[in-house]
């Protein structure tokens, strides 16, 4: 129990520091965020009224910690360009994201262990060669030029999935008429995932059968599928940070990725905040973004800590 | 003399990989009664460990190749079927090693590793197997047993680990058991105690061990009889009082010379001159000879066959100190 209360508390400072930068983040960009309100022929009156409702007339430091204030009342503002709650536009796109998400990663999961535990299991042989290959592939090509790739394949030359957009957004979620839109651009997000999650396992997985307690469970009559198992768990702590952290960079979305498949997610909408100079929204999406990189990275440090015993004293 | 409890005539294992294979073992030949004693002496990369474990086939498959015989209980180990190993390997025949902190699995505890052998071999309910656990720790005499069979690996001490490994090992009752320098990574002070409780154990269960060291004094405590190995032969073998007592081959007798036990302190150490040859292009003739100051043109040219300088002694040599080429031992020797 004080370990878990212990990763809390070092995640607030790394909170407090996240919300700095996101703040101070649209300050250092150039370009002036005011330059998207007013008309470009605006009298330095109308200017100073602008700024004064916006707040922008006060010190950096009471500006910040005014925006701190809203933000921990859940207030992210308005975005500039929508009018619209910037915490509503956040959570609509994250909910797009997610979608993907929740097809990508697992599927990065799934084929990226398998791939590992079969390329470790005959190091130097074919099927390690193939995998080493595949990740490797997977891991250089820009995901976008994939994206981008697919579409031509799949969509224009084959006709079989949609090209763009995610449907009539009626349908139900998982059936085949939103499932269809999601598959391309899930492809596309979840090589890169996969190659790592792939050569990880596998150098895992190697570096664990080389441990003598693996010779002890032979040594104890164990079957292979229970020394397989042994390593499997043995392996799982490194799995999950890895995986925890290909997770925030997902949900991060991709602006490139998005943007090939004109997806609204998270990684779409920050385009739009940069192109629109939205300044609220830009900060309010940095922030949550930022935020859900550290929920993860504190889920992954618990979760590691219950799996692995030599974590939970020190 | 009653049936051998693990006979092994004409040993080799050569390790293929890239390039030049590596000879480990060449024409090992090793005899075990029930209940006995048997301590392989040898310097790292001797093929001590390799011996041990082959014994239990635990070599990687692909890479090794073995030749020669290994009977266990009159049973051919080199025969046997994966099914069969498993059956054998931790009922009847058990392993220890010289790191109890990477031999143990680090994310399971203590009893469940134990009780997971037991249920293995010998089946029964979780319950069962645990209290058997719990039985077996109290009997390597571990402190509040009840409470360790709970406790990780990293949670105890190195004396503790190893006490637990010995438990785990002996949990099935097996008739031999392999311990490969289970001593040689505690302190001195826990190192006797584990050799007193492995000496105990054996006398109680009567069961025959296995024990490979590099230290001589550890052989002395705990041997009935010895083996010497060097680049993959072994070199000599007697009881323990004769061939640490009168050594014939000048590989034993280097080095007793070389321990630094029983040295005064300040007193030069008679280190044996030169390296261990490479494995992967061993000398046509005796694999000590460029060390060996009795060497002989012969020595360089074959390698020397087996002579038996006494009762229950086998040395390979052409020149055994303090015996005449011939076999008969003559009055004194010069170590």
């Amino acid at each position: 129990m004080g370990t878990v209360l212990r990763r809390l508390l070092l995640a607030l400072p790394i909170a407090f520091g996240v919300s700095v930068v996101c703040f101070a983040l649209v300050y250092i960009a150039p370009g002036d965020p005011l330059q998207t309100i007013v008309p470009p022929d605006a009298t330095q009156a109308t200017i100073d009224a602008v700024k004064h409702a916006y707040g922008l007339d006060k010190p950096l430091v009471v500006q910040y910690l005014i925006w701190l204030w809203r933000v921990l009342h859940g207030n992210l503002g308005t975005s500039i360009s929508t009018t619209r709650p910037v915490a509503l536009e956040v959570m609509l796109a994250l909910g797009n994201t997610m979608r993907l998400v929740a097809l990508a990663m697992p599927a990065a999961l799934i084929v990226g262990y398998a791939m590992g535990v079969a390329a470790a299991r005959f190091p130097g042989g074919w099927i390690d060669r193939a995998v080493t290959g595949i990740a490797v592939v997977g891991v250089s090509l820009p995901n976008y030029w994939v994206g981008v790739v697919l579409v031509i394949l799949c969509a224009v030359q084959w006709s079989l999935l949609p090209a763009t957009g995610m449907g009539s957004g009626h349908a139900a979620l998982l059936s085949w008429e939103s499932l269809r839109f999601m598959i391309l651009p899930s492809i596309s997000l979840a090589l890169i995932p996969m190659g790592i999650i792939a050569r990880s396992t596998r150098a895992c997985v190697l570096d664990l059968a080389s441990h003598d307690f693996v010779l002890t469970l032979r040594a104890k009559g164990m079957s292979e599928s229970t020394v397989t198992r042994h390593v499997l768990r043995n392996a799982l702590p490194q799995v999950i940070a890895i995986v925890g952290l290909q997770f925030g960079y997902l949900m991060g979305g991709s602006i490139l990725v998005e943007t090939v498949f004109s997806w609204p997610g998270s990684g779409f909408l920050l385009g739009r905040a940069i192109q629109n100079r939205d300044v609220p929204l830009l900060q309010g999406t940095v922030l949550v973004l930022a935020m859900i990189f550290v929920a993860t990275n504190l889920l992954v440090d618990l979760l590691q800590v219950r799996l692995d015993p030599r974590l939970r004293r020190g | 003399m009653s049936a051998p409890l693990l006979e092994i005539a004409d040993l080799d294992v050569a390790f293929h990989g890239d390039g030049t294979p590596v000879q480990a073992l060449s024409g090992v030949s090793l005899r075990l009664d029930p209940g006995q004693v048997l301590c392989i002496i040898g310097e790292s990369g001797s093929g001590k460990s390799v011996t041990l474990r082959a014994m239990m086939r635990l070599l990687p498959e692909r890479r090794a190749r073995i030749g020669g015989q290994i009977s266990f209980a009159g049973r051919d180990v080199l025969a046997m079927t994966d099914r069969q190993l498993r059956a054998m390997r931790g009922r009847e025949m058990a392993m220890i090693f010289q790191e109890p902190m990477t031999a143990l699995d680090p994310v399971y505890t203590i009893g469940a590793q134990i009780a997971e052998t037991v249920r293995r071999h010998l089946g029964g309910t979780q319950a069962a197997a645990r209290a058997r656990a719990l039985d077996m720790l109290e009997r390597v005499g571990v402190p509040s047993a009840a409470r360790r069979l709970d406790a990780y690996p990293h949670e105890l001490s190195g004396g503790l680990r190893q006490r637990a490994m010995i438990a785990l090992a002996l949990s099935c009752g097996p008739q031999l058991l392999l311990a490969d320098e289970p001593t040689t990574a505690l302190d001195a002070t826990v190192q006797i105690q584990v050799l007193l409780l492995l000496r105990r154990l054996q006398a109680e269960l009567g069961m025959g061990i296995v024990f490979v060291t590099h230290d001589l004094g550890v052989a002395a405590e705990i041997a009935d009889r010895v083996a010497v190995m060097y680049a993959g032969r072994i070199v000599e073998e007697g009881s323990v009082a004769e061939v640490l007592g009168r050594p014939a081959h000048p590989y034993t007798a280097g080095l007793l010379a070389s321990s630094v036990e029983h040295v005064a302190p300040g007193a030069e150490i008679a280190a044996i001159p030169g390296a261990p040859p490479d494995l992967r292009a061993l000398p046509p003739g005796c694999s000590f000879a460029p060390r060996c100051r009795h060497a002989v043109a012969a020595c360089d040219a074959t390698v020397p066959p087996p002579v038996r300088p006494g009762p229950g002694r086998m040395a390979r040599c052409f020149t055994p100190l303090g015996f005449a080429p011939s076999g008969h031992a003559v009055e004194e020797h010069v170590a």
